[in-house]
């Protein structure tokens, strides 16, 4: 990228020499310059360059925390020896390490050193007259030779007309020899500037969006819905550096009810739900119109600058429990897809059962535990589902009385019992059912719990990120950057236009030599030299055919 | 949509066919390579050739086969580099031209499998890894079959037949799966650029990565002296080099497009432009390699070899992103 030579001097280097000969701060100063020459040589940049893709490696190779939680904390539990060494050293956070930021600012740093220097010789050139015309125009990889009879001067101007977009110098040798320097291509430099201070762009705009922006997921059953405004009403929230969470433009979203429709062999084809949503002002106070949209899969909803998108779904089951005291209390919860054919699994808990005070309610808190099957089959007393659609929904529950634990402070799983709890004996297993929609099982105690259906869930994902635009901006720049360096040749042409001896007829005339050097990648010049130098035969003059290898 | 069976049937037929082509076509070629003449190692400062400097350029070092005066017609023209004709055996050559027409035949019967593939099911034929790898495999052929017909004089048939071939012959044994409508996450507008555009520039990419490959491999002969050997008979240094580079030039800018398609479907699909989802992470690996063969090509002192192995680190970066990615590590993009 940089093209500066190391033994170059600037008029002001010499002065410092001068006056600071010997000084530590003239060391010093040389060594910083001889490192900065160092890291914005082509070579570093090089290096720098495979170090980053080398270094992105194991992000590709290695679960990542930010990719998958799940995976990453698995994978350290399965390699107890090398797991936390390379935790410890940031491989399971690549794209985050600090060793990772290091080379991406060093390549950065390096590149706005050339790209500087650059930038000020492509204005330069852009100042400056084209070349003057070589000597020996014979030696250059394209080369022709013309004669015409008119004059030096008319013929000047003619192949200057021929010229039409290149820059052009002319000039005047001894003995009335006029030559015509031109060159064209300048866009392959505005290309390659073009695309490098893009990828400084792009770097930006996804810095910016890492600050300011966030995601958020939450978990909607059927008929219920959410207002953004907080990251308390979302299930994870993950916020941008500078994001504090307070400045959430509110907007609201209501799940109507979701549809998953399957082919006969149980794949999906189609994910839809239909939501209502309210934003802006409107969605703050409660006055705002709502709004019907269907939110898709690949169909984000987009309101004031943030993105809802449909990310999954489930089932949540419902419970219908007659405690002994007669009392009826319903209770429902979301399941984990954990099998083949949404088979879920989950826990509805019951933590305030009527008809016990004080210390007794923990003893007789109340969980169903178990599967969830869309379509139910039991094999060998084993609830299984044969189809992800809701068709015959069936479920297998453990019921379990005592103490849930929900009271030491410590965050639970909503799919799971504290096993702990189990351990220790503070909740006793009692029956367990597989029971269809309708179907009732009894416990010891004379407590009937009732399977009466279910309603399917929806994850959202809210996101926000104001820099994406930008992103996409600096990516098409970049691209058309890459573009035009990459076909745009650089390239010159010469015209020598001597008198031709008087001697030789009464007439005045001229000879033409045509010379032409492509500057970057020969290829292709070959032809639109032919066709310049063409050109520039006029119908009266003689040519001889252009020897072009 | 139902899926046609009749039509699936005619495309792994055609498949079939294809790959038994390219099977035959890779052994004509191979003999057509074993029977090529020699070719004289490249002569330094060769790309600089220019009319006054026949001389230079017709008078390589220990090799009196180029001509004197009056050969001008007997050189043939790459690009602008002038490389001394180098015809094959007859019986060789002719093995050269059926190998050509059985690759042309297996590649119409290949473009029929895609296509028949595609109204199968009712879809652009790119819903899984089979389909994905069938259309490589016919980008690469068809890169070579662009190259063959503009510059008979090289011969590197066997050297892109026979990857393809065994890819074939993987893709349709281990990674062929009946025609299936596409789950949901797939079905996008987006699917059609990004995965077309992947495909294509990794094919041409990989055609790229083969003829660096044998860049290197003729550097190394050369630079162990060139002694009489089979990688003599390989196109000479700077033909392979300007291969690898225009066909690089020509896929990167489609493969910078694919991965920038990429990251707006993803805004659509997975609510954000960038996941670092491995497959990402590789792509994004692929493209810093190859941004690094295109500066290495443009700084003295990375020309040449250097640049010819990073453009083999690429190729290597872009199978594995295509094949290992996809079948050993689960991500976002384990559609297949």
């Amino acid at each position: 990228m940089s093209r500066r030579d190391s033994t170059h001097l600037r008029p002001d280097d010499e002065v410092d020499g001068a006056l600071e000969r010997a000084t530590p701060h003239r060391w010093i100063a040389a060594l910083g310059r001889n490192l900065w020459r160092q890291l914005t040589s082509m070579r570093v940049a090089l290096i720098l360059l495979f170090l980053l893709a080398l270094a992105s490696l194991p992000g590709a190779l290695l679960p990542q925390w930010n990719v998958n939680q799940v995976k990453t904390a698995q994978f350290i539990v399965d390699h107890p020896t090398v797991g936390p060494v390379l935790n410890a050293l940031g491989f399971f956070g690549v794209f985050g390490s600090p060793w990772y930021a290091a080379i991406y600012l060093a390549l950065f740093t390096s590149l706005i050193g050339c790209l500087i220097p650059r930038s000020a010789d492509f204005v330069r050139a852009l100042r400056a007259e084209p070349v003057p015309t070589p000597r020996n125009l014979g030696r250059l990889p394209h080369h022709a030779v013309l004669t015409s009879d008119e004059t030096p001067d008319a013929a000047a101007g003619r192949l200057t007309g021929t010229l039409s977009g290149w820059r052009k110098a002319r000039r005047v040798e001894a003995g009335g020899t006029v030559t015509i320097s031109a060159e064209k291509g300048f866009v392959r430099e505005v290309g390659n500037l073009l695309f490098h201070f893009s990828l400084l762009g792009l770097l930006g705009a996804i810095a910016v969006g890492k600050m300011i922006g966030f995601e958020a997921t939450v978990v909607v059953t059927e008929g219920g819905g959410f207002c953004s405004g907080s990251p308390s009403v979302y299930d994870t929230f993950r916020p941008g550096l500078l994001l504090d969470g307070t400045e959430l433009a509110p907007f609201c979203v209501d799940v109507d009810s979701f549809r998953a429709t399957y082919t006969d062999a149980g794949q999906a084809t189609d994910f839809v739900a239909a939501i209502r949503y309210q934003a802006g002002t409107g969605a703050a106070d409660g006055s705002g119109q709502w709004t019907s949209a269907d939110l898709r899969v690949n169909d984000p909803l987009r309101i004031s600058g943030e993105r809802v998108y449909l990310l999954g779904h489930g089932y949540a089951p419902n419970f219908e429990v007659r405690f002994p005291n007669g009392e009826v209390r319903s209770g429902s919860q979301v399941f984990e897809p954990s099998g083949t054919n949404l088979l879920s699994e989950g826990v509805v808990k019951f933590l305030d059962p009527p008809g016990y005070t004080g210390a007794a309610v923990r003893q007789h808190q109340l969980a169903l535990q178990g599967l969830f099957a869309p379509t139910a089959a039991v094999a060998h007393g084993l609830l299984t589902s044969v189809f992800p659609a809701p068709n015959t929904p069936g479920v297998a529950i453990q019921a379990y009385r005592g103490d849930l634990g929900m009271e030491d402070g410590l965050s639970q799983s909503i799919f799971r019992l504290d096993q702990r709890q189990i351990d220790s004996g503070a909740l006793t297993k009692l029956i367990r059912a597989n029971l269809l929609v309708g179907e009732s099982m009894t416990l010891d105690d004379g407590t009937v719990v009732t399977f009466t259906g279910y309603q399917q869930w929806v994850q959202l994902q809210t996101s926000y990120d104001p820099a994406q635009g930008w992103a996409l901006v600096f990516a098409v720049t970049l691209l058309i950057g890459l573009m035009l360096s990459l076909t745009v040749k650089r390239r010159r042409i010469w015209f020598r236009i001597t008198p031709t001896s008087v001697t030789d007829t009464l007439a005045t005339g001229c000879r033409i030599e045509v010379g032409g050097l492509a500057r970057t990648d020969q290829a292709g010049y070959g032809e639109e030299f032919a066709r310049l130098v063409e050109r520039a035969a006029s119908p009266t003059v003689g040519s001889r055919r252009p020897s072009t290898s | 949509m139902a899926i046609n069976t009749t039509l699936d049937a005619l495309s792994d037929m055609t498949f079939g066919g294809a790959a038994a082509a390219y099977t035959v076509a890779l052994v004509c070629t191979a003999v057509e390579f074993a029977s090529h003449r020699t070719a004289p190692a490249a002569v330094a400062d060769r790309q600089l050739v220019t009319a006054g400097a026949l001389t230079r350029d017709g008078t390589p070092t220990g090799v009196p086969i180029v001509p004197t005066a009056g050969t001008v017609g007997g050189l043939t023209r790459i690009g602008h580099i002038t490389t001394p004709e180098r015809t094959a055996k007859p019986w060789g050559a002719l093995f050269g031209r059926a190998g050509l027409a059985v690759t042309v035949l297996g590649f119409a019967a290949h473009l029929v499998s895609v296509v028949s593939r595609g109204f199968a099911a009712g879809r652009l034929p790119l819903g899984n890894l089979y389909e994905f790898t069938s259309l490589i495999c016919a980008t690469v052929i068809a890169s070579w079959l662009v190259l063959r017909l503009r510059q008979q004089a090289v011969v590197i048939g066997v050297f892109v037949l026979t990857p393809v071939t065994l890819l074939m012959l993987v893709n349709g044994t281990l990674l062929h799966v009946p025609a299936a409508e596409l789950q949901p996450a797939l079905n996008s507008y987006w699917k059609w650029i990004h995965v077309t555009t992947v495909s294509l520039s990794s094919g041409v990419l990989m055609f790229s990565g083969i003829a660096a490959l044998l860049y290197v491999v003729r550097a190394r002969w050369e630079g162990r002296g060139s002694r009489p050997s089979l990688w003599a008979k390989l196109p000479d240094l700077p033909t392979l080099d300007r291969i690898s580079y225009r066909t690089a030039i020509l896929a990167f800018p489609v493969y910078t497009f694919a991965v920038i398609a990429g990251a707006l479907w993803a805004e659509v699909a997975w609510g954000r432009y960038w996941n670092w989802d491995p497959k990402e992470t590789c792509a994004f690996i692929t493209w810093v390699i190859y941004a690094g063969y295109l500066h290495a090509r443009a700084t003295a002192g990375w020309r040449g070899s250097k640049a010819a192995w990073i453009s083999v680190v690429g190729l290597a970066s872009i199978v594995f992103n295509l094949f290992f990615v996809n079948m050993v590590i689960a991500g976002l993009h384990s559609y297949a």
